[in-house]
């Protein structure tokens, strides 16, 4: 598929789960034990934020545990290559700016995606 | 004294306790660990970790390596772009092939090496060919803009697209992108504002103002895989290093021989002597006192990146290079194929140690003349230094 293509497609997605007027939902968010090591501020919570956007959750985790956004972005805000977030069910598309939509009641998973050795 | 050790799984301290060096873990479990170093003025011991998952952070310890904690971090600005080879890409147009090197926003690929110059200045190498400095003990880093924005990579490519040509190539230790890294660093003890730096690939470049402006220092060096060996630029130094006591003495193991300067790297020399297996390798050492003498630990070729024969040997120069002894006792000389990489040979005194990509650390207590292993299962080793 064309690079302008995929670009289109993956944004009709987004289109579609965005809700226009999208307001902040109260999110559920669960965060991978790994980064409890790091960020022992995380440890053993399960953390309630309000957020409309992943990106507000970062935010809002961030706030909870300085240094969170740069263990899972790198400084340009983008996602890092071997983590992954889901919404309920759905692996985020925006891996960029974080745009997908959070909804009340959402759980929104942070965790690394598996690469060995 | 202590030897540092960075390694694929972690930060390992060995230390000489009832006349034997003994290995522990003493952090980073299981992440990798690019380069442990000592800061000689604070103390502080100071570790570049590459994350699988989580990206390239900087650690440090003030109690000698008990506990760690997540250092300032290091970052890319804004606008700071780096020139590459447009990706390749089958569906490209004619157009497209024709555009030349794209503009890239750099991101923190890899932290590679870190040194230090006068008290509270840190520096630090990464990928992509960045050289980030503290003043402030490394509470806060800068990227350093005169060698960013140089000539060699384009110019100033924070306010537009430059002049469009860089002489800065890749290199395969960037972990994804091939992009050029920063992996030598180097202060003139008499002079604090006297820095060189190495870049694969690239060369090497000094500065004589802390940094504000560098020159090429590639004089002399000749490499056998461009159309013109005395390029001025596509060098691959793999370390470079000079002699604290007589700064003027510097060392460089290339990708293509190992050259020797006397005269502050402003003219080379190259001094490999492949008959006797001294010309590829990684890592090179300098005396501290005397710049005439050095140590590597060669490897066959670089399209056969191992021993020679299975044996393991350090090569030792007494006289700036013009003669080499193999040194072999205590080292393995059957079956032994180790790769040693470029920031894994160290020395302080007579101590000389190196470690292996195959776990093996060994250290000699008299300057290389006999060896023995301190450990042999360690995992993959990437940097040793004393402190």
């Amino acid at each position: 598929m064309p690079a302008d293509s995929k670009l289109a497609s993956v944004s009709s997605v987004l289109c579609a789960r965005q809700q226009i007027g999208h307001s902040p939902g109260v999110a559920t968010v669960e965060i991978t034990k790994h980064l409890w090591e790091f960020l022992p501020s995380l440890r053993g919570k399960t953390l309630t934020v309000e957020a409309a956007t992943v990106a507000d959750v970062v935010r809002e985790v961030e706030r909870i545990a300085p240094g969170f956004t740069y263990y899972i972005c790198d400084e340009r805000g983008c996602l890092r290559t071997h983590v992954n977030i889901f919404v309920g069910q759905e692996r985020i598309l925006d891996r960029t700016r974080l745009s997908d939509p959070v909804d009340a009641d959402s759980r929104v998973l942070i965790m690394q995606a598996l690469s060995g050795g | 004294m202590r030897v540092l050790v960075g390694t694929r799984k972690g930060t390992f301290i060995v230390e000489k306790s009832q006349g034997a060096w003994r290995p522990r873990l003493a952090g980073h479990a299981g992440v990798g660990v690019n380069f442990v170093i000592k800061d000689p003025h604070s103390s502080t011991l100071w570790a570049a970790l590459g994350h699988g998952h989580w990206g390239a952070k900087l650690s440090k310890s003030t109690d000698g390596g008990a506990t760690w904690v997540d250092a300032s971090q290091i970052k890319y600005p804004k606008g700071a772009r780096y020139l590459a080879p447009p990706d390749p890409d089958p569906n490209a147009s004619e157009e497209d092939m024709e555009k030349g090197p794209t503009l890239r926003d750099a991101t923190l690929l890899k932290l590679w090496m870190i040194a230090f110059g006068a008290p509270g200045q840190v520096h630090v190498g990464t990928i992509p060919g960045g050289l980030f400095s503290s003043n402030d003990g490394g509470d806060s880093f800068e990227l350093n803009l005169g060698l960013w924005n140089h000539e060699s990579r384009g110019g100033d490519l924070f306010a537009g697209p430059g002049n469009g040509h860089t002489h800065w190539f890749g290199t395969p230790a960037s972990d994804g992108e091939f992009a050029a890294g920063i992996h030598s660093i180097v202060v003139d003890p008499r002079r604090p504002e006297r820095w060189l730096v190495a870049v694969s690939t690239a060369g090497v470049l000094e500065t004589l103002d802390a940094g504000k402006t560098w020159h090429s220092r590639n004089r002399g060096m000749l490499n056998d895989y461009l159309p013109d060996p005395t390029a001025e630029w596509g060098h691959d130094p793999h370390f470079v290093t000079l002699c604290p006591a007589q700064p003027d003495h510097v060392w460089q193991q290339n990708h293509s021989g190992v050259f020797y300067s006397d005269d502050g790297a402003h003219t080379w020399q190259k001094v490999s002597q492949p008959e006797r297996g001294v010309h590829f390798g990684f890592p090179v050492a300098v005396d501290e006192q005397d710049g005439k003498t050095a140590w590597l630990v060669p490897g066959k070729a670089d399209m056969q990146r191992m021993t020679i024969d299975g044996k393991l040997f350090v090569a030792r120069t007494r006289d700036g290079g013009q003669t080499w002894e193999d040194l072999r006792q205590g080292l393995p000389q059957d079956n032994a194929y180790d790769v040693v990489y470029r920031h894994a040979l160290s020395n302080s005194g007579s101590c000389v140690a190196f470690g292996s990509t195959t776990g093996n650390l060994y250290l000699s207590e008299n300057a290389g003349d006999d060896w023995f292993p301190v450990a042999n299962n360690l995992p993959p080793i990437y940097s040793v230094r004393f402190g």
